[in-house]
């Protein structure tokens, strides 16, 4: 009896032990030191969870970015083979699908996330693996620069600008395209977003020249911004300046409006949607302008033929997002071909000397601090409240 | 702690597995991406049996568990990133902050006695979503976009232990006098009451255990993944471990950890399955469901019945 226990004992432990041992993954491959027919590259994406449109929008992108460059004959005559994994919109999904990717199939680069914060959650993962991972949309400084040390962080890049170059954009489109001498700022008090762009809207328009008359706060729950407003017409500004969300922002125009203010308003991304246009009239919306990573609408033959693809594969027009998603895809391949192997730190060089790369969302180069530098464009409305395309702004 | 041949086996099997888990980790033989799936698995454990505590043996509906996991995990990464403090007053501050907080929600809903079921299902659900959007506006741990640049504490040793350590004491707990008046509120509150059994007392005992367990798993959780931010704690996340918990079955330690891990790994799994795999995720909870409505282990806890024997009631 006592025998049988025993083994009964030694069964369980031994069925527990090659449980955990089938676990194990295998040992990495040596990389190859010549050049390789394909190279992997990762892609970690939102495709699932609250920001699942971003990721699906980017994850379609990416992929058709891939059949282009694989059907004009790869990277250099490197094949490029994405693999895609789902994140859930998770940061925790997140660093776990990187791991997979850097310690399962061994990719040298990863492109992803879409949100700052799944990004953020990757970071250790490309330190620990010396992958490079590229955000396509990740915007928060501390994606590439650690905020306590102010080092740039090795293997981190992004392919989009971050939030305060575009209060420098409006700044400098309101001070030189719209000839504005005066300005004030309406600011969403509860974002991180609003705040930001409020400081650098600030010290790019003083910069040209210009004159900050009043900066006024509101918060996500108001809907009458009449009082407020009439204070900061009552200054007589050439530009007001909102760096805001669409909701808000409706209301915002529609009431300076009502309340006679015929000057212009500028904006930022956080524009871009449907909600203006339905709230305000086409004759509401003449003289404002936001600024964006891009526009469907440009004339650009590289972006119309990205459109046209874009439409013909998924039967839709490409958001910013998709947009951006599609020139990460080039940055990578154009890294990956510059670097002629699939070797870990080739790649990350190549990345980062990235300069003069020709997207669909404008020429990128990146800095120092593995932020690009590129161009933005500035959106107004037509006449039947329509987003058209106004021009391009260069960083000086 | 009876001591009997049940637990001495389990827990010499939980050393054996301890010690060949960390021989295959410091070897390299797990790679990095099992042993990130491991320690999801070992917190998932800690969540769904702390929850089990209230959702299975109390008996009450908490919607809220992944707020006291927020609360453990901010109070101590803001301990260790902020105020560069070490890890294990982080840990302990972070539970026990979690627990207090469980005794601040818990104190009015169940101060009325027999108040509790849907009112705690919607008070925890408020809770849970309270807790996210102060932290969301708490500009000193990072706001929306979260705390990142959290220390990577959590080892395995330590993991393993707390894990083993919460699973013991929950166990305890329950088989305890205290754990004893729990389970007579489950079966009949008034029946309870009219024993002499203080009806408030034990529910916030439970629901307070709960919590600090939570806020346990939830310090372990932030210094693992590096960053963590209000969304991570979302409702779903709630939810992700009431399935768990369901799952193995309310009412049965040893169901929520076999759900628990069962889970983690199906998840990892399907990660194949790129946009399905939610949709692959939802279909098995079905069906398992639809054949062991239960829950896995139903109230039962699973035990190697030869060792049984002197055992039998």
């Amino acid at each position: 009896m006592k025998n049988k226990k025993f083994i009964a004992g030694l069964v369980t432990i031994l069925f527990a032990v090659t449980m955990i041992a089938g676990c194990g993954g295998g040992t990495p491959d040596p990389t190859p030191s010549e050049t390789p027919d394909s190279v992997k590259v990762g892609v970690n994406l939102e495709l699932s969870g609250n920001v699942a449109q971003f990721g699906q929008a980017v994850a379609n992108a990416v992929e058709m970015a891939f059949e282009e460059i694989n059907a004009a004959g790869g990277a250099n005559g490197i094949m490029l083979e994405p693999v895609l994994y789902d994140n859930r919109s998770d940061n925790a999904e997140s660093l776990n699908v990187a791991t997979r990717l850097a310690s399962q199939d061994n990719v040298p680069v990863i492109i992803g996330p879409v949100t700052s914060s799944n990004t953020l959650a990757a970071i250790p993962v490309s330190e620990q693996f010396e992958v490079s991972v590229v955000t396509p949309t990740g915007t928060a400084t501390a994606v590439t620069v650690d905020d306590r040390t102010g080092e740039t962080r090795p293997f981190m890049f992004r392919t989009c600008f971050i939030d305060p170059f575009q209060g420098e954009v409006a700044a400098q489109f309101a001070a030189q395209n719209l000839e504005a001498t005066t300005a004030s700022i309406y600011v969403d008090n509860n974002s991180d977003y609003s705040k930001g762009l409020e400081a650098s809207f600030q010290s790019a328009f003083e910069g040209f020249g210009g004159e900050i008359v009043s900066v006024e706060g509101f918060v996500i729950e108001d809907r009458d911004f009449r009082s407020t407003l009439t204070r900061m017409i009552g200054n007589n500004p050439d530009v007001i300046f909102i760096p805001a969300y669409e909701e808000q922002v409706a209301l915002i125009i529609s009431q300076a409006r009502e309340l006679g203010y015929e000057g212009a308003l500028v904006g930022t991304d956080g524009w871009d949607g449907p909600r203006l246009p339905e709230v305000n009239s086409p004759e509401n919306l003449q003289n404002a302008y936001f600024t964006n990573h891009y526009t469907s609408e440009s004339d650009d033959p590289k972006v119309v033929e990205f459109v046209n693809n874009y439409r013909d594969a998924y039967g839709s027009t490409p958001t910013a997002l998709a947009a951006l998603g599609y020139d990460a895809a080039y940055v990578v391949a154009d890294a990956i071909a510059r670097a002629g192997s699939g070797d870990k730190i080739a790649i990350r060089d190549a990345i980062a000397s990235t300069s003069g790369f020709v997207g669909v969302t404008g020429t990128v180069t990146l800095d120092e601090q593995h932020n690009p530098v590129k161009s933005a464009v500035i959106l107004g409305f037509d006449d039947e409240g329509r987003q058209t395309y106004v021009t391009t702004v260069d960083p000086n | 702690m009876k001591i009997n041949k049940q637990l001495v086996f389990n827990l010499s099997l939980a050393f054996l597995l301890f010690f060949v888990i960390h021989f295959l980790m410091s070897n390299r033989i797990i790679s990095a991406y099992y042993q990130l799936n491991i320690y999801l698995l070992f917190i998932n454990i800690i969540m769904a049996t702390s929850l089990n505590l209230v959702n299975g043996f109390l008996g009450q509906l908490h919607l809220g568990h992944a707020g006291f996991m927020a609360v453990g995990a901010y109070v101590s990464a803001a301990m260790t990133t902020k105020m560069d403090l070490p890890f294990l007053p982080a840990v302990i501050t972070g539970s026990i902050a979690a627990g207090i907080v469980g005794l601040l929600i818990g104190y009015p809903i169940f101060r009325s006695g027999r108040l509790g079921g849907d009112y705690l299902a919607i008070a925890t659900l408020g809770f849970g979503e309270i807790v996210r959007i102060i932290f969301v506006n708490t500009q000193y741990v990072g706001g929306a976009s979260g705390l990142s640049g959290i220390p990577r504490y959590t080892n395995w040793p330590i993991l393993f232990f707390l894990t083993v350590a919460t699973v013991l004491l929950i166990r305890n707990f329950i088989n305890s006098s205290h754990g004893r008046a729990v389970l007579s509120i489950r079966e009949d509150e008034i029946a309870a009451e009219t024993m002499g059994i203080n009806l408030t007392k034990y529910k916030l005992m439970a629901f307070s255990i709960a919590a600090f367990f939570a806020g346990l798993a939830g310090t372990l959780y932030a210094h693992y993944f590096f960053i963590i931010s209000p969304n991570t704690f979302n409702f779903l996340k709630s939810v992700d471990y009431l399935v768990m918990a369901v799952l193995g079955g309310l009412g049965s330690i040893t169901g929520s950890i076999i759900a628990a891990s069962g889970l983690t790994i199906i998840s990892a799994l399907l990660q194949d399955f790129g946009a399905l795999r939610m949709v692959a995720y939802s279909m098995i909870l079905v069906i398992i469901m639809i054949f062991r409505p239960s829950g896995l282990m139903g109230t039962k806890e699973f035990k190697l019945s030869f060792l049984e024997e002197k055992e039998r009631r």
